[in-house]
């Protein structure tokens, strides 16, 4: 068949061969296999990020043209540690955190065992605990918001039936909010967590159940001395996962609360957000960003030397 | 007996957790049911599961043809979500295919190199990215929101992840066979893919679906929104009419249930594969 075909095509003349080398012509088309992807990163986080490391530096409210920008120093950071917004901000952080990965993952361990082999109708448990994890966060968080209704919602009504005369307000009080919407996202997210614990348990083998078993261990044993130890790979995944994400936690406090009230219920993201889209204090937006980007990078490095360390 | 006594204390937990996932489906089930009903009995307790009078029509027609343009908005999400995972797929794919199958200096450190990335949020970049594409002209257009979402290192790392597994031998029968690697990428690699292309597909389109941040910072014009920021319109003209409110929520999600119910296989061991090798 090859010869058939003739030998000088335009291919050919176009590639003389001295310089295109297999290995040559390899390297050029893996490169531009790769350019659109290394391209899109490169501009949308690399240079991004060192561009607003030094917007951090200055002031500028984006109105006023490149030629506004003014020169700072560390103003802004200094001005952000002053801040109590701030500082409200990532003491509500943290209070997030606490909320929503510790609780959900020992919840969906315990969930993960029972339907990896323990229930009947395995894939109806998968499905019914995954459904809220794939819906719209947002129409979730609206259903979410009229069941909360402070007087007439059903969990109040609920819970007055119950003879609890004053229940909390959940979202429209400041000392709930966060709590509130710490349940929903974690109502949300707890399928996922499930699902990757799921799949960590199918890779344990059978056996070491079974030589326990012989052993004479009980269920609580095999728990807490095969399935904890050999699920510790998936734990620290979902642990590092779920900890940078409740610091990036952004699109269900925006819809429901906008960080109130009274401020109860706001967090980093939406910090950088009221001031860099809704004040338009770029400069000042960008030094939380970085804050916000120093703190995922702390994370990262503690709990991968904890990993290394442990290994 | 062992066998029985196991099934007996099978079908205990099956209940119990029965009972659990029931507090999973509630809200669902609420929502579906205020969704038909008139105004004043959403809130109305105890919860009439079934509405004894139902005011769907007028629920629906508020929705769909009421002041919010949420077939425009329904148009959108459904444009920008076929789009984007498209552009993900043919991108992240071509990235794969360097990664695992061509050979060339550099391409560990930069397979490195991008997977460190994985650790900048984008909320750390988003106000450089609102300048650029301000900068571009782009600002209020759905081109904006297809290029923020259109590069994912994390669908690369799934397909190459894949690709590994695909024996050297196919490639060297296509070489022998005279096909260059781009011909070989389309016609072997591409087919080969198939499975794990359609769980990255699914997926991709239901997070650009629910996609909130993108389009709240760089759109304006009500008639580009999507669904997720729809939702806020929705929330701002019916405040305090919950039954529209749980007629737009349901028909937000409902697209998302059929393509989940369908393909739950799919869609899980998609999660759960960027969960093991994560």
């Amino acid at each position: 068949m090859e010869s058939a075909k003739p030998t000088i095509t335009p291919e050919r003349l176009q590639m003389p061969s001295k310089f295109w080398t297999p290995k040559r012509k390899e390297a050029l088309i893996g490169w531009l296999f790769l350019a659109p992807e290394i391209i899109g990163m490169l501009l949308l986080n690399v240079f991004a990020l060192g561009f607003s490391l030094y917007l951090s530096f200055t002031s500028w409210d984006l109105l006023s043209g490149v030629s506004g920008i003014k020169f700072l120093g560390l103003d802004n950071f200094i001005h952000m540690f002053q801040d109590p917004t701030i500082m409200k901000a990532l003491k509500n952080n943290l209070i997030y955190t606490v909320l929503t990965v510790p609780i959900p993952m020992a919840i969906s361990l315990v969930l993960a065992v029972l339907i990896h082999n323990k229930v009947f109708w395995k894939d109806y448990f998968k499905v019914v605990f995954f459904i809220p994890y794939i819906s719209s966060i947002i129409a979730i968080a609206a259903v979410w918001s009229a069941l909360f209704h402070p007087s007439l919602g059903p969990i109040n009504q609920f819970l007055m039936d119950l003879g609890i005369s004053s229940p909390p307000k959940w979202l429209v009080d400041p000392k709930t909010s966060l709590l509130a919407i710490a349940i929903i996202s974690s109502w949300a997210g707890l399928g996922y967590t499930i699902i990757i614990y799921l799949a960590g348990l199918t890779s344990i083998s059978n056996e070491l159940y079974e030589a326990a078993e012989i052993d004479g261990a009980t269920s609580i044993t095999k728990f807490f001395k095969i399935t904890i130890p050999l699920l510790r790979s998936t734990t620290f995944f979902l642990f590092i996962t779920m900890l940078i994400g409740s610091f990036k936690v952004f699109d269900i406090i925006s819809y429901l609360t906008g960080g109130g009230p009274d401020n109860s219920s706001t967090v980093i993201v939406f910090r950088i957000y009221q001031e860099g889209f809704v004040n338009y204090n770029m400069g000042y937006a960008s030094a939380i960003s970085w804050l916000l980007f120093a703190i995922i990078a702390v994370i990262t490095a503690i709990t991968w030397k904890f990993r290394n360390e442990e290994d | 007996m062992l066998f029985i006594r196991q099934n007996i204390s099978k079908l205990i937990t099956t209940i119990l957790m029965g009972v659990l996932s029931i507090f999973f489906l509630i809200p669902f089930v609420w929502m579906i049911s205020s969704a038909f009903k008139y105004e004043k009995d959403v809130m109305r307790f105890p919860i009439a599961w079934i509405p004894k009078s139902t005011n769907v029509v007028y629920n629906f027609k508020a929705v769909w043809m009421g002041k919010v343009p949420f077939l425009h908005v329904y148009f959108n999400s459904i444009k920008i979500a076929v789009i984007v995972t498209c552009i993900t797929l043919v991108i992240s794919t071509m990235a794969a295919y360097a990664f695992t199958k061509l050979r060339f200096r550099g391409r560990n450190l930069v397979f490195t190199a991008l997977l460190s990335f994985m650790i900048i949020p984008d909320q750390a970049t988003l106000i450089p990215r609102f300048m650029l594409i301000r900068w571009l002209g782009l600002y209020d257009t759905h081109v904006a929101l297809i290029f923020m979402s259109m590069f994912s290192i994390y669908f690369t790392f799934l397909l190459r992840q894949f690709m590994v597994g695909i024996s050297d031998e196919y490639l060297e029968a296509a070489k022998i066979d005279g096909a260059g690697q781009v011909r070989t990428f389309a016609s072997i690699i591409i087919p080969l893919c198939q499975p794990v292309l359609a769980t990255v597909a699914i997926i991709k389109f239901i997070w650009s679906w629910n996609d909130y941040q993108n389009p709240l910072i760089f759109l304006q014009s009500k008639a580009l929104y999507t669904i997720p920021l729809g939702m806020t319109l929705f929330r701002d003209d019916y405040t305090t009419n919950d039954a529209i409110m749980m007629m737009a929520s349901l028909s937000a999600i409902i697209p998302l249930l059929i393509l989940f119910v369908t393909l739950q296989k799919q869609v899980i061991s998609g999660i759960a594969l960027g969960g093991v090798k994560g």
